[in-house]
């Protein structure tokens, strides 16, 4: 179904054992299948396996691109980062505050209205398919002209939101409006997305079940609770597992829309990271930054993949 | 009685489902309209659906500009988009196909190393990269934005869960005649592989054009941009002018609008079946 749900049931899939069912047996030289890998798993050590390793052992240096001697100082750039007092300390968890306000108003609204619209779309009617691509369009315009094109309609002088609705916010420069400005261009932007996705989990039910629900006399949302959520809850876990990652990973809409104001306090983390290591070539503190903030997003999914096991136990 | 109810839900719905799109039409029909008036007409503070007078002089100082020479982010975008989609498609569709049809020994390590990485954040990746790449002396160049994204696992992944689906006995029948495995592989798998090869193109492409924050630290002088990285630009100008703002998103817009509405179901089915996200 999904990468991560598929990658986890490949891990125990027979198919990836020594034998593959319906695969040729005939016999091959050894270099064979390593040719054909060779390509591939270049690229994979060269920008996958070794930015990994090489990042942490550039998270133990004073490492500066433009200084030649770049001096082993253990792990005091992540002793830095946990000092509130000081200036990288302070600066990374007012970014990390941010990266958290944003996800968490910003992914319940991402799984409960695509939800709603993929049911409204999961039936046979006239004009579905134009709806469901209306919908995805904004998604295959990508950040940047979504984030300028918003910021031009937020725009608290000229901008057509505060005239339609009469109001009279500075939804670039402050809070809360710039909170409900990211949030809202991110709903607009990826609604579509998170929307086939479940819309695709919900055609993958078998409809026999609804129609032995009906045949028992259960309601619209009787059965939405027996059939529709049970039957989601591989797709669920997905959506809720990459919403969760892309909001903590937020960027562009930041960047375009607030540029991190007011006073640093929609500057997200990994915005924080970008600019120190790339724009101020920093690298040891923002390789610091980047494996916090990773630890941060695997105990994320951790917790939502244990959170739809136990579900499952019970 | 029963009937009329029905019309009137189907109704409810038309009616919800469209207010929704118009939410979704209106901003992209300002964009278009926005993009072909003049500097005031841009900046007024009434909204102006219908443009006059109607000019196209915002493309034009965009075109012709050396602060935002839009034609080279253009090319730049379009370069990089397809050279990194080839990519993919090259390094991806072999290792692939030995993943899921070579017995070999080490093929489950293998597989479960590349997998694994799935897992891994991305933003561990950024710092390291931005050195490899510097110590490649790709900074500022095509290169850069091209090919350490196609190190992904995603390509691979992709194409093993379509290459296991098909049945082996054709496999065998190019054997018997004579086919060695790499003959095997680009006469039979491949032709039968065509619509998850080009929903892979599709979509690698896809991303490669909307990518923002790795081209906008990576390409630095404004000739070598990508169309993102250039409009990224427009934002730190003191003066925002929308008029060539939105000329500019329209010309990183329609290209893909175009792709989305030829390719449009191979683009949702693809993305829905897979969960890829941006």
């Amino acid at each position: 179904m999904s990468v991560l749900a598929g990658a986890a049931t490949a891990a125990r899939d027979p198919g990836v054992s020594e034998t593959a069912p319906g695969a040729p047996v005939r016999r091959m030289r050894p270099w064979t299948p390593w040719a054909f890998l060779a390509p591939y798993l270049l690229l994979f050590a060269v920008f996958m396996a070794l930015p990994i390793g090489f990042g942490f052992w550039t998270s133990l240096h004073e490492w500066d691109i433009n200084v030649p001697a770049k001096p082993f100082v253990g792990l005091s750039n992540y002793a830095e980062l946990f000092d509130p007092s000081s200036v990288d300390g302070s600066r990374f968890w007012t970014a990390m505050k941010a990266t958290g306000i944003f996800t968490v108003f910003s992914v319940p609204l991402l799984i409960v209205l695509p939800l709603l619209v993929a049911l409204l779309m999961n039936g046979r009617f006239r004009g579905r398919n134009l709806y469901r691509a209306v919908y995805f369009a904004p998604y295959v315009l990508g950040v940047a002209v979504v984030g300028l094109l918003w910021r031009f309609l937020l725009d608290g002088n000229i901008g057509l939101v505060n005239h339609y609705l009469g109001l009279d916010v500075q939804w670039t420069t402050d809070l809360p409006g710039a909170w409900v400005a990211l949030i809202g261009v991110t709903v607009w932007w990826t609604l579509g997305l998170n929307s086939v996705i479940f819309l695709a989990g919900l055609q993958d039910i078998p409809r026999e079940l609804y129609e032995a629900a009906m045949v028992d006399g259960a309601g619209a949302w009787h059965r939405f609770r027996a059939i529709t959520l049970p039957g989601l809850r591989p797709v669920t876990l997905f959506v809720v597992n990459a919403t969760i990652l892309a909001s903590a990973n937020m960027f562009g809409q930041s960047y375009l829309i607030t540029v991190g104001a007011p006073a640093d306090q929609t500057k997200t983390a990994i915005y924080l990271i970008a600019e120190t290591g790339l724009r101020q070539f920093d690298m040891g503190t923002a390789s610091a930054m980047s494996f916090v903030l990773a630890a941060f997003l695997m105990a994320a999914s951790g917790l939502v993949f244990g959170a739809f096991r136990n579900r499952r136990a019970r | 009685m029963r009937k009329d109810l029905r019309g009137l839900r189907r109704s409810l719905l038309h009616l919800v489902l469209a207010a929704v799109a118009a939410l979704y039409v209106s901003p992209l029909v300002y964009m278009a309209v926005t993009s072909v008036k003049t500097r005031e007409g841009a900046g007024s503070t009434t909204p102006q659906w219908i443009p006059h007078p109607v000019t196209l002089g915002a493309y034009r100082e965009i075109l012709g500009s050396t602060d935002f020479p839009a034609v080279s982010w253009f090319l730049n975008s379009l370069a990089a988009a397809t050279g990194h989609a080839a990519l993919v498609l090259v390094t991806a569709a072999p290792a692939a196909y030995a993943l899921a049809r070579l017995n070999f020994r080490g093929r489950g390590a293998v597989f479960t190393v590349i997998v694994a990485t799935l897992f891994v954040p991305p933003v561990v990746l950024l710092v390291p990269n931005f050195l490899i790449v510097n110590e490649l002396a790709w900074v500022d160049s095509l290169p850069a934005v091209i090919v350490p994204a196609a190190a992904s696992a995603f390509g691979v992944f992709f194409l093993r869960q379509f290459f296991s689906t098909l049945p082996g006995e054709l496999e065998e029948a190019a054997e018997l005649d004579g086919c060695n495995r790499w003959q095997t592989f680009t006469r039979v798998v491949l032709p039968l592989a065509k619509p998850a090869l080009v929903t892979l193109f599709v979509l690698s492409f896809l991303t490669n054009w909307n990518d923002f924050l790795w081209p906008l630290f990576v390409l630095l002088s404004p000739e070598s941009l990508t169309l993102p990285a250039g409009l990224g630009n427009f934002q730190s100008a003191n003066n925002i002018r929308y008029d060539l703002v939105m000329a500019g998103a329209m010309i990183a817009s329609v290209p893909v609008l175009l792709l989305y509405l030829v390719a449009q179901r191979w683009i949702i089915e693809g993305i829905s079946r897979s969960g890829l996200k941006g």
